[in-house]
């Protein structure tokens, strides 16, 4: 008996009770489609995650007053920031290319008749480009409104539609050119800028950009900075700029050692390793609810088989009475069950390449090969086993006793 | 007579089958000498329980003796390996049960080809053979058909062409009408009846007078042991006459 012959066979076993083959496949498919399609969530997500956080640029680093529990003793000042220029615009410090101090406070803001709480931000001009804020209406303020301490704002996208109203609203004001006031002191607005994601829980479009001079003239005063935001020159150069960075600030505030230093320097990729942690929990979590569907999938797999092997003794029996072998017997049913399960399978992966083209819980799966040929393996070994097994132990079976078998 | 040349078609020496051990024991098969030579009718009658259809077994290497020596076209079936008698039932026996046996997923035709295939013979001339074996039976025209479809007497017809694909050097036939109406009985005999005056070898199991009377030799069993062994009686006209006083 060749294989086309025993191919043949098979397939005739198979469509001789369609309904039993097309649960078994049924079985056989849905496990191993939810496998690869509940990795690909997982792997989608934490892919969303880091692409996220690259968007936010992995070449930031931010420095912060205050360390963990630490009374602090000094604050970070403009002198601070000051030094860190100088440093940069000197060429002693190599890794750095921008330093970008931000003050903040919290008011309100007024235009025409609407008014709401936002965040200002005092920065200076290259806040823009260093933390990838994009200007989409109008335009940023430039360095030189930030020596003239120009009353300009740049708003972000969540506030100018709640001064102003979204696009295509009957109510709809262009929001560049208008004037903000901000407490009493009314300001020009030069831009908007495009909505970003947020990261955290504060919102990063609830905001104004305003020249820092300005900022400290009529809002915050000259005391501490919120932060200062350095840029280093590639990715690769964030370690040695975190230690160019440590040693101009703790020269600037007079810090022996870091294990004193008042203020936190944070990088991006920190965040980075933290939030892929997490999402590779969240992906072993859907790969194990998975790996237990495909298990489910596989006992009925299994049960089918046992039934189908059981059933047909008697078909068996009739075989080796006119001579079949047992490796005959044995390949017939073999083959059958690996064609069921492969088959299922086959669709299994079919589906869930279908299925990841739609998003599933906010997420686009992303699917991963090393999923799709475990599944596809596991699957097929339950169905060679577990309908080979029975199947082995029927041809062995004396040709009188299957006969016999009702 | 070229039958003292080669060896007997059957030949069995002291066959014994025991089933169960101690108090249950049981004796199916109990001694048992036989041999039948080559073109042979012969009818194996017995009522139920007294061996024959173990004897079937054996004699189709469905079941092996517990004690006692069986030759087989001159082979000592006893020393075969499991892939060996595989072999010997593919080629030298063909099955014929009460029950028809077709597998009913097939039709007729891949009935008959059965024994063909697993003897490695090609599509084309399985094919072929399978034809004029149904054609031999009278059943060309229904080749197509699946068992369901067929009537008893057919599918048994069906099991005759499938016996004979292989040419085998028995066709071991096992009540073989016990299931069949008068009419369907008439058909199948009439086929048997055709084979040996072919020449075939048959050994046919049955516990109906009449089926034994179709033949040329009849051997009689009773408790595992052959009680008689002569030449049928003469028929007293044909199956149909007596249908009534076997019901």
């Amino acid at each position: 008996m060749n294989v086309m012959e025993i191919l043949r066979s098979s397939l005739r076993g198979m469509t001789s009770n369609p309904m039993r083959s097309v649960l078994t496949l049924l079985g056989v498919l849905i496990g191993v489609g939810s496998v690869i399609l509940l990795v690909g969530v997982g792997a989608g997500s934490a892919k969303a995650v880091s692409d996220q956080i690259d968007s936010l640029g992995t070449t930031t680093l931010t420095v912060r007053s205050g360390s963990g529990g630490g009374i602090r003793f000094q604050d970070l000042t403009t002198g601070v920031a000051d030094a860190l220029q100088e440093s940069v615009d000197a060429g002693d410090a190599t890794a750095l290319i921008a330093v970008v101090p931000e003050v903040t406070s919290s008011q309100t803001i007024t235009a025409g008749t609407e008014s709401t709480t936002a965040q200002i931000i005092g920065t200076t001009a290259n806040y823009f480009d260093v933390t990838s804020s994009k200007v989409a209406q109008g335009t940023a303020f430039t360095a030189n409104d930030l020596t003239q301490s120009r009353r300009v704002v740049v708003i972000g996208a969540e506030l100018a539609t709640t001064l102003f109203g979204s696009q295509g609203d009957t109510d709809y004001v262009d929001p560049v050119g208008q004037t903000v006031v901000i407490g009493s002191t009314p300001y020009l607005v030069n831009g908007v800028m495009a909505a970003k994601d947020s990261t955290g829980t504060e919102s990063t479009n609830n905001v104004l950009v305003v020249p820092l001079t300005r900022v400290q003239q009529s809002i915050a005063g000259y005391g501490n900075l919120f932060s200062i935001v350095l840029q280093a020159t590639d990715a690769d150069a964030v370690d040695m700029a975190e230690a160019e960075a440590t040693t101009v600030i703790n020269t600037a505030l007079k810090i022996e050692s870091t294990d004193d230093a008042t203020y936190t320097i944070s990088n991006q990729s920190q965040l980075l390793a933290a939030s892929t942690s997490t999402a590779s929990t969240f992906s072993a979590m859907l790969a194990a609810v998975a790996g237990i569907s495909l298990l489910v999938g596989g006992i009925g797999v299994t049960n089918i088989m046992l039934v189908t092997v059981t059933e047909r003794t008697r078909e068996i029996g009739i075989r080796k009475a006119l001579g079949a072998t047992r490796g005959a017997i044995l390949g017939q049913f073999l083959t059958e069950a690996t064609l069921l399960s492969l088959l299922g399978g086959a669709l299994g992966v079919l589906g869930a390449v279908i299925g990841s083209q739609f998003e599933i819980l906010g997420v686009k799966p992303a699917i991963v090969g090393s999923s799709v040929v475990l599944a596809l393996g596991v699957s097929i070994g339950i169905g060679v086993f577990f309908g080979g097994y029975p199947a082995f132990r029927a041809a062995k079976m004396r040709p009188v006793d299957a006969l016999r078998h009702e | 007579m070229t039958a003292s040349t080669r060896p007997p078609v059957l030949e069995l020496r002291g066959i014994h089958k025991v089933y169960g051990e101690g108090e249950g024991e049981v004796r199916a098969v109990d001694g048992v000498d036989l041999v039948v030579e080559t073109g042979e009718f012969v009818a194996v009658m017995g009522a139920s329980g007294s061996g024959k259809s173990t004897m079937m077994n054996i004699l189709g290497c469905l079941d092996v003796p517990t004690e006692g020596t069986y030759r087989l076209d001159g082979t000592d079936v006893s020393t075969l390996s499991e892939k060996q008698l595989s072999a010997v039932r593919n080629r030298s026996i063909g099955f014929i049960f009460q029950s028809f046996n077709l597998i009913p997923s097939m039709s007729a035709r891949a009935n008959v080809e059965l024994p063909m295939l697993y003897a490695g013979v090609g599509a084309g001339e399985r094919r072929d053979r399978a034809q004029a074996a149904l054609e031999l039976v009278g059943l060309a025209p229904r080749a197509g058909h699946r068992p369901n479809q067929l009537s008893g007497g057919q599918q048994q017809r069906v099991a005759v062409a499938r016996s004979l694909v292989n040419a085998p050097a028995l066709i071991l036939a096992d009540e073989p009408t016990g299931n069949l109406d008068s009419h369907s009985t008439e058909e199948v005999l009439d086929v048997f009846e055709r084979l040996g005056t072919m020449g075939r070898t048959i050994v046919l199991i049955t516990h109906e007078p009449d089926v034994a009377a179709r033949t040329r030799r009849v051997v009689r069993m009773r408790d595992g042991r052959i009680m008689s062994d002569g030449p049928s009686a003469p028929s007293h006209g044909g199956y149909g006459a007596h249908s009534e006083d076997v019901a």
